[in-house]
This record gives C-alpha cells, sequence and structure tokens, in this order.
C-alpha cells in the first residue's frame, strides 16, 4: 500500500468512532450557533475540578453543626443548599432526607441516573450500573452488605428514587466521638457514598 | 445478577472521592453539550432523561449487560437522537460531518490537531 504522506513520522492514533461522533455533534451545534466551544470547556471543568461531593460534604458538616441549619434543610433543602452557594443544573428540586438510628436512606435513579450534580458533582459508575439500579430497590440490606455495611436488624430502611424533578441528598449520622471536630473537619469525613446512603459518614 | 462482582469493584469506578468523574474526554464532552443544550431551552431536562432511559433499555433488551462502562455510549446515542428530533440536523447531516472529521484525523500530521473541511472530501485520492 503506497504511502502519499508527504511527510516522514510516526502514525498518530486515530480517532475512534464515539470520539468522531462527539466532533460531529460539536461541529454541527457550533455551526448552528447552539453551544459555544468556551461554555462547554467551562462545563467541563466545572463538573471536573470544581463540583464534586466536596459541596455535599459542606452541606452535610453544616448542618452537623448549626440545628437552624439543618431545620432548613431538612424543610427547604434547594433554598438551604443555595445559602452555601451550591445551585444549577440538577440541584433545583431538592430533597435532604436524614439518617437516625431507626431510619437508614439509601437513593437511586431506577429510570436512568438523575443526581444531585451541584453537590454530589457526576455519578460514580456503579450509580448508573443496571445492577444497582435493580437491586438496591429489591435488596437494600443485600446492597449494603455488598458496600461493606451492616445496620442493626430493627433499622428501617428506605430507599428513595430520584427522577428528573426531585433529587435526593442523605444527610449521614454524625460519628460519635467527632464532638470536638470544627465544621471543616467535619467536612473532611463524610464520604460522597455516605451521602447516597451505600455508605457511612467517617467510613472510608 | 447473581455473579455480579461487588459494585463497589465494578470496573472504572473512580479509586477515591476526588477520582475522575469521566472515563475519556469524549464522555465530559458529550455530557457538557447536553448541559448547554438543555440550558439553550432546545428541550426539557425530563425529556432528555426519557431519550437516555429510552436508550438505556433498547441497549438492555438488545443484550448490552448494561454495567455502567457503556452508559455513555447510550448517552452519545440519545443526544444524536435527540438533536435529529429537535430537526438541528439530520442524521446524515451527523454523518456527513463526522466523515469530514475522519478524513481531517486521518490528514493531520503527528501530534497536530486535526483540521475540519467540511464536505472536503479529503479522503480520496489517499489509499
Amino acid at each position: 500500500m503506497a504511502h502519499v504522506h508527504d511527510h516522514d513520522h510516526p502514525h498518530n492514533k486515530p480517532l475512534s468512532d464515539v470520539e468522531l461522533r462527539v466532533k460531529a455533534l460539536e461541529s454541527v451545534l457550533t455551526e448552528k450557533d447552539l453551544i459555544d466551544a468556551e461554555a462547554i470547556d467551562l462545563i467541563v471543568e466545572t463538573f471536573e475540578t470544581r463540583i464534586g461531593p466536596r459541596n455535599g460534604a459542606k452541606v452535610v458538616a453544616r448542618a452537623w453543626t448549626d440545628p437552624d441549619y439543618k431545620k432548613r434543610l431538612l424543610e427547604n433543602a434547594t433554598d438551604a443548599i443555595a445559602e452555601l452557594g451550591f445551585s444549577g443544573v440538577q440541584g433545583e428540586d431538592m430533597i435532604v432526607v436524614e439518617n437516625t438510628d431507626a431510619v437508614h436512606n439509601i437513593v437511586v435513579c431506577t429510570l436512568c441516573s438523575c443526581y444531585p450534580w451541584p453537590t454530589l458533582g457526576l455519578p460514580p459508575v456503579w450509580y448508573k450500573a443496571a445492577p444497582y439500579r435493580s437491586k438496591v430497590v429489591k435488596d437494600p440490606r443485600g446492597v449494603l452488605d455488598e458496600f461493606g455495611v451492616s445496620l442493626p436488624e430493627d433499622t428501617e430502611i428506605r430507599v428513595w428514587d430520584s427522577n428528573a424533578e426531585l433529587r435526593y441528598l442523605v444527610l449521614p449520622r454524625r460519628p460519635d466521638g467527632t464532638d470536638g471536630m470544627s465544621e471543616g473537619e467535619l467536612a473532611a469525613i463524610v464520604t460522597r457514598d455516605s451521602m447516597i446512603g451505600t455508605g457511612l459518614a467517617g467510613a472510608s | 445478577m447473581s455473579a455480579r462482582p461487588d459494585l463497589k469493584r465494578t470496573p472504572h469506578l473512580p479509586q477515591d472521592e476526588d477520582g475522575p468523574v469521566f472515563a475519556a474526554p469524549w464522555q465530559a464532552k458529550a455530557f457538557a453539550m447536553t448541559v448547554s443544550l438543555h440550558e439553550k431551552g432546545l428541550f426539557e431536562w425530563s425529556e432528555w432523561c426519557d431519550a437516555l432511559s429510552a436508550e438505556i433499555r433498547a441497549a438492555q433488551a438488545a443484550g448490552d449487560p448494561d454495567l455502567g462502562d457503556t452508559y455513555y455510549d447510550h448517552w452519545l446515542r440519545a443526544l444524536e437522537k435527540i438533536v435529529t428530533q429537535k430537526n438541528v440536523a439530520s442524521m446524515d447531516d451527523l454523518v456527513a460531518c463526522k466523515e469530514d472529521w475522519r478524513a481531517a484525523d486521518h490528514h493531520r500530521g503527528f501530534g497536530e490537531a486535526p483540521v475540519l473541511v467540511r464536505g472536503g472530501d479529503a479522503g480520496h485520492g489517499h489509499n
């Protein structure tokens, strides 16, 4: 096979079919003035680096240390979360459910992958996967077991199904022995999974 | 289902709290374009959820075990469909543009970014 390149060089790795399809969409949408490259880059950067489970952890830590804030959070989560500056796409209608001695909450989206992006960033792969989406409804204890979480037999487990209109965030229990910790220190022990309900705060 | 490995150890799962949320840049871009089109008002978010769930269901019906690693494939297909349904472009337009990008990619110099020539048919005469 004749090589008609006029330059002698190693070959680039060809773009994959999905990469080409994304580039095609980007070109066509840009031509139609529906997107602009800078805005797209900004969104990518925001979700990759600036938004993440740390925002949600700050909300939880505030609720643990400020009873008035916690009350507002449980009554109107969207507004209370916005107080801390976290709002935007997929965070418009938030409901916070509180874990107690008696109740443990778990969040899923059985339909697709609705998830509170402004507080938790983008969902982990397992959250989007069919096994989690289907099993957590039928066998929440089995799922918790897979995540290494065991709860007392008499703890009631509630599963919340997020959808396009409503997104849930779990307020995990504040671990024992954290009385002397500052809000910042507390935020550091709030894991992403504890705010989905597949983990406990303070346990990583 | 019973043979499923531990959910926590699903392949591609980010390993720490701040780990990457996308497996590849194209996924982040597809995601960002969808958010941007929604902000522009091209579709309601509930429409998007419907389109995405339809793709996921179709893939499952076609035998995709749907373990999360094909998630953005479904996302991309749903995005292409909603763009064509909203008459922004036809699937033929998207395919033609994809082939232009393929030609541009084929012709770029090593380490250089591809330069798109629309309808340039640049692939011809180059075997």
